[in-house]
């Protein structure tokens, strides 16, 4: 009887531990099948033409794959949204934690999970049928999808992940440092400046990379919203083609196993390589600067 | 607070005021009081005024929010639910889809989701079992959060791209609910799995303790005694799980979902309408933009009321939970 609970017992942990390294095989798949698709177009087109390569004509023959638009786009469309997202998600965190009554977080909180449940594409259309036009109009420009609309809707789907994850680092200071500073005669602001914030900012930094990375990856809003000409923008109005929406768009009409098809595939790499970067960064930030109450600081 | 303090007083070093080293530690106490409030009012009244003006500025910011949500809503309820009726919701689209309802995309996104949900939930708690009961703090534990961590980050479009390197061509499942349905399920592993272990880890440790102590094994204890008092956060996971699902578009678009298909899926293999993709398509490819926008209004209602509801759903059930574990 216990030899058999035992035997159970072993195989059961064995069958868990199989289950749990799920992630990282499809992971690991992900990365093959970006990179058996992928890696053929550098038969044709070298690296170096391929991401500094100024022509993006991918259906015209000859063909050019040079991705150097699409990349500045993505980069554009990213930090423009990040000068929006940083400061409302830092700050709407803040409140959160450490101004708003509770009754108030209660309400405020539900609506910031909600602003990230709202499908992407809601929001990708809402920018094209709404908010196009209302720029179009203010501004006088000749097109009202581009990189500043593009950039005002990421801004919105980041705002949730660097608001959450940053409340969760302000939270976790401790009590004590706080006390501290209000006992030395410091307004609440200034306890909230020199001490909350510089205590949790390695959290808020995780934060906002990671609200910077899914902005990096957000498809349907750059798809609908950014324009979708390939040339590198020259104001903040230029339409533009950020990778996603580059691999959205075409892949449709890509025929399997084709040279476009293993550019927009070689062009997921260079996605996924950001995205990656910027997620082993914010692992790395949040577990080499961990705060072990006062003592770190 | 030392370094406070000792920044305080290099300040005064470097401009030469005050011989630092020549005061006691009590002198130095006072001294920062008085500079902060007797000797300086109006540096007080400069610091409350300040506080006022910040303190809106954060509260603004956090409107933003609520407005955002609001103004979102409030155009498309007003530009969109008088395309809602029971016609709409129980028809196929007709006419090259500029007229009838959407029937098709209710079906093929209620398959795609939940056939997500049926891949990632066994997958996502047994990792979440793995990673909160059995695993020990080291190396692995650590690669297997990283993988997570990043799998998480993965952009939807890639998802995309792997679903049909994999599953559409690879495994030659072609477009069909099956392929669509495994690349949301890759998609939304890490939400369940994070959800998971936040209902293990709310689980007190005297429940483990108790059936243990009374001679359960460790599987025992995780199926009788842990598992169901965790049951309702990991299913509050999965309702946000099936949610994220539905609303996405990207990794579809080349595995499970097509441009028009009349009919209702009748096998797993079969290739799905979805409201997301048919917003996009009637948005940007359909025949006639402008006069499909009711449809395009009243499919982004349906979609928001999903999605929207289900979250509400969870939120407010998590809210109960946590309510009743104080």
């Amino acid at each position: 009887m216990a030899n058999r609970r035992q035997t159970t017992e072993k195989s059961m942990q064995a069958m868990f531990f199989i289950i749990a390294t799920a992630s990282i095989t499809i992971l690991f798949l992900i990365m093959l099948f970006l990179f058996k698709e992928g890696l053929p177009i550098f038969k044709t087109v070298s690296v170096k033409d391929f991401i500094f390569g100024k022509y993006w004509y991918p259906t015209s023959d000859p063909a050019d794959f040079g991705i150097f638009p699409l990349i500045v786009a993505s980069v554009a469309v990213t930090s423009v949204s990040g000068m929006i997202s940083i400061p409302l998600g830092v700050m709407t965190a803040v409140y959160l934690s450490e101004i708003a009554r509770p009754r108030v977080g209660e309400i405020v909180k539900p609506v910031v999970e909600l602003l990230a449940a709202l499908p992407s594409v809601v929001i990708g259309f809402f920018g094209m049928v709404l908010v196009a036009p209302f720029l179009q109009r203010v501004f006088g420009i000749p097109t009202g999808l581009n990189l500043f609309n593009a950039s005002l809707m990421l801004a919105f789907m980041s705002i949730p992940t660097i608001c959450s994850i940053s409340e969760d680092a302000i939270h976790s200071v401790p009590v004590a440092l706080r006390e501290a500073s209000v006992a030395l005669g410091a307004t609440q602001l200034q306890t909230i400046a020199r001490v909350v914030v510089p205590a949790s900012l390695s959290g808020i930094s995780t934060a906002v990379i990671l609200g910077l990375s899914r902005a990096v990856g957000e498809t349907m809003v750059v798809l609908m919203v950014a324009g979708g000409a390939a040339m590198l923008p020259e104001s903040i109005f230029d339409p533009v083609r950020p990778m996603p929406a580059s691999i959205a768009a075409e892949m449709a009409e890509a025929p399997v196993g084709g040279e476009h098809y293993h550019a927009l595939f070689a062009t997921g790499i260079v996605l996924f390589v950001f995205t990656l970067i910027f997620n082993i960064v914010a692992d790395y930030i949040a577990h080499r600067y961990t705060q072990v109450g006062e003592a770190s600081l | 607070m030392t370094s406070l303090l000792v920044s305080e007083t290099t300040k005064k070093k470097k401009s030469g005021t005050v011989d630092v080293e020549s005061i006691t530690q009590e002198e130095k106490m006072t001294t920062i009081v008085k500079t902060t409030y007797e000797a300086n009012p109006a540096y007080d009244k400069r610091r409350q005024v300040s506080q006022t003006v910040f303190f809106n500025l954060f509260r603004g910011a956090a409107a933003v929010n609520g407005i955002a949500l609001l103004v979102i809503i409030y155009f498309m309820v007003a530009n969109g639910w008088r395309a809602i009726s029971w016609e709409f919701l129980t028809q196929p689209p007709m006419e090259c889809m500029t007229k009838g309802g959407i029937l098709p995309c209710i079906v093929g996104t209620f398959c795609l989701s939940f056939g997500a949900i049926i891949v990632a939930l066994p997958i996502g708690i047994a990792s979440a079992i793995y990673l909160n009961e059995y695993a020990l703090p080291g190396k692995m534990v650590r690669l297997i959060q990283l993988g997570i961590n990043n799998l998480a980050g993965v952009p939807s479009v890639v998802f995309g791209l792997f679903g049909l390197a994999f599953f559409v061509v690879i495994l030659d499942m072609g477009v069909s609910i099956a392929a669509g349905a495994l690349t949301l399920g890759a998609m939304s592993l890490p939400v369940i799995i994070g959800a998971t272990e936040e209902a293990l880890k709310s689980v007190p440790d005297t429940y483990r303790e108790a059936s243990l102590g009374l001679g359960a094994t460790k599987w025992q204890t995780i199926w009788r005694v842990v598992l169901p008092s965790a049951m309702p956060g990991i299913l509050t996971g999965a309702i946000l799980g099936i949610s994220r699902a539905a609303g996405e578009t990207a990794p579809i678009m080349f595995t499970g979902a097509v441009f028009f298909t009349p009919k209702l899926p009748t096998s797993i293999f079969n290739e799905v309408m979805a409201l997301p993709y048919h917003i996009y398509v009637l948005a940007t490819a359909g025949t006639e933009i402008e006069k499909t926008r009711h449809l395009q209004y009243g499919t982004a209602i349906v979609l928001i009321g999903m999605v929207l509801g289900m979250n509400l759903l969870a939120i407010l059930w998590r809210a109960r939970l946590r309510k009743r574990l104080r």
